[in-house]
């Protein structure tokens, strides 16, 4: 049984009223309390380790909803998920994990998605990060995504860290063979003491594989990040990396986008910038009628968006 | 409605102050139309800024309503009801003009959507746009335009509102400029084209920092021709000599 405190995490990182519509996992504290599988999609435990096997048939469309969420102080929760988008599928995938940590221990998620987009198949992957608690038991996340992107396919990642999580280390990883196509958005808002480090490899193998990555963050207080997206095309793919980060108060930004290339029909292209917010955005609404805070605000959430 | 009253500025440029405006001294009357030209650089915008708040005026006092507020920021003077259409407005990633229409709003009895149509953009096509760099010189103008329409406020400085819009628009921008302005408002153009000297009730000279004349059209326009006269001495000068056959 869902608890209210459940069903509002699984509604922050899903956006989740009830039980989820299409195929769908639910993970709770280490463990699996809510399963259901459709025709062409098997979601299955798995024997040797803790986590899924998701299965998707070839030309299936639908949508699936794996959410992890953890309640519970001192625990230290690790996951394997496999999943397998067929040839030619359709695919929604809401992935995410909620932390409500209710005590002074640490509540830990390091999860590891191994992700193969098959044939021609196109996925839609959101991901997003949130975490609570009434006192200081820090929250932990650090996911891993392993891509592979077969020809033809389609990969969107959505990956969103909205103030709340403690530390983060984000590992991303994909391969895009010819005529795949992935496009990675990534957002991340932190504030207090909070870091989070974001790791990006993305490999283009083939002919015609494209890639493009945009990450937006936001560091406040005297929160640490750093990004290190890295684009290589081992063929003739092309590539955009762009990283946009808006600094304030006491906090820390680095990013280290690098371009590698191996052949010389290969295009890639990065962008970088950190910056805090420009005075004139600021003037500009506060002529609005807006505070500061809230043009400051209004600025933030939109470029977050 | 608004005064401004003996307003000086000095504005810091590297490590020195340098003066921008120099006893400025004027009066807005509730529903009448104003026009602000003069040669660039002159301090027609930092006349407007002043009034908004953004910047503050080394002597002189602001006043709206009778009442001074001199010592009020941009966001309190907004919801008394002083708006400023920016001469460049900036750009805001990710912020969709839906937003800034609502933003505008938010602060106004205003409930009308039609802002963007009045200045010639259609709202399927803009509404969910972005305010970045996928929009054109023009069409940011014009948004920036549809959020002062939007505002509403009692005090409209638009600041050249006419540059960058092209000539089917600038016929429509005219149009809605006059057709907004109220009993209770006062509208402000600062401008340096004819079509928009013509509408005003008043027109205002600002030269070198300060009000060197105002008045009527035909009192203003030998005036203004002079001054064209002057800048060109200054461009001339640019070449790095006076040239002979130079006006001056
Ligand atoms: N923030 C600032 N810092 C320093 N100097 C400034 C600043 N803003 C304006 N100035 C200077 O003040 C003077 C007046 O500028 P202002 O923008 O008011 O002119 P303007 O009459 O609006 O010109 P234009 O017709 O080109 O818009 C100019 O010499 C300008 O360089
Ligand atoms: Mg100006």
């Amino acid at each position: 049984m869902l608890t209210a405190l459940d069903k509002k995490l699984l509604e922050e990182i899903a956006d989740l009223h009830g039980e989820p519509p299409g195929a769908f996992n639910i993970r709770k504290d280490g463990k699996g309390i809510e399963r259901r599988s459709l025709e062409g999609i098997e979601i299955t435990p798995k024997k040797d380790q803790p986590g899924i096997d998701v299965v998707v048939n070839e030309g299936k469309e639908g949508t699936i909803h794996i959410p992890v969420i953890l309640t519970e102080t001192e625990l230290s929760d690790l996951v394997y998920n496999h999943i397998d988008i067929g040839p030619g599928a359709d695919i929604t995938l809401v992935a995410g994990c909620g932390i409500h940590n209710p005590g002074s221990g640490k509540a830990q998620h390091d999860g590891v998605h191994e992700i193969y987009v098959r044939k021609g198949a196109r996925l839609i992957y959101t991901e997003k990060h949130f975490a609570e608690g009434e006192s200081s038991g820090k929250k932990v996340l650090n996911p891993k995504t392993v891509l592979v992107i077969e020809e033809g396919g389609y990969a969107e990642l959505e990956l969103v860290q909205i103030r709340g999580v403690d530390q983060t280390t984000r590992v991303t990883e994909a391969e895009v063979q010819a005529g795949g196509r992935l496009v990675m958005y990534e957002r991340l808002l932190t504030g207090g003491e909070q870091s989070a480090n974001s790791d990006v490899v993305v490999n283009l193998m083939g002919e015609e594989s494209t890639a493009r990555i945009v990450s937006r963050s936001v560091a406040q207080g005297n929160s640490k990040q750093s990004f290190n997206p890295r684009l290589l095309a081992h063929g003739p793919g092309r590539g955009h990396v762009e990283c946009d980060s808006i600094i304030m108060d006491q906090a820390t930004v680095r990013s280290v986008p690098e371009i590698w290339a191996e052949n010389a029909e290969a295009e890639l292209v990065h962008e970088a910038a950190i910056g805090k917010i420009a005075g004139e955005q600021l003037i500009k609404l506060m002529a609005l009628g807006l505070t500061e805070e809230e043009a400051e605000e209004a600025i933030i959430s939109g470029f977050l968006k | 409605m608004l005064v401004l009253e003996n307003i000086h500025l000095e504005l810091e440029t590297g490590e020195k102050k340098v003066p921008i405006l120099n006893d400025v001294n004027l009066e807005f009357e509730a529903g009448k139309m104003y026009a602000l030209t003069g040669p660039n650089g002159s301090g027609k915008s930092s006349v407007a800024r002043v009034a908004m708040g953004i910047y503050r005026q080394t002597k002189g006092r602001v006043l709206f309503d009778g009442e001074e507020i001199s010592e009020l920021g941009i966001s309190e003077r907004a919801r008394k009801g002083i708006g400023y259409g920016f001469q460049h407005p900036p750009r805001f990633k990710g912020m969709p003009v839906k937003d800034m229409l609502e933003l505008a709003m938010k602060y106004s009895d205003n409930v009308n959507c039609q802002v963007l149509r009045d200045i010639g953009l259609c709202p399927d096509e803009y509404l969910e746009r972005t305010l970045d760099n996928s929009l054109s010189g023009g069409e940011i103008k014009r948004i920036e335009i549809a959020t002062l329409l939007a505002q509403n406020p009692r005090v409209r400085i638009f600041d050249e509102p006419e540059a960058g819009i092209d000539l089917w628009s600038f016929e429509q921008l005219i149009n809605v400029i006059g057709s907004s302005h109220r009993e209770d408002t006062t509208t402000v153009v600062i401008s340096h084209q004819e079509k928009i000297l013509n509408m005003v009730d008043e027109i205002i000279l600002v030269e070198d920092g300060t009000v060197s004349m105002r008045g009527s059209r035909e009192e203003i326009w030998p005036r203004i021709k002079e001054s064209a006269e002057c800048s060109c001495r200054y461009s001339c000068q640019l070449g790095g000599e006076i040239y002979a056959d130079c006006p001056r």
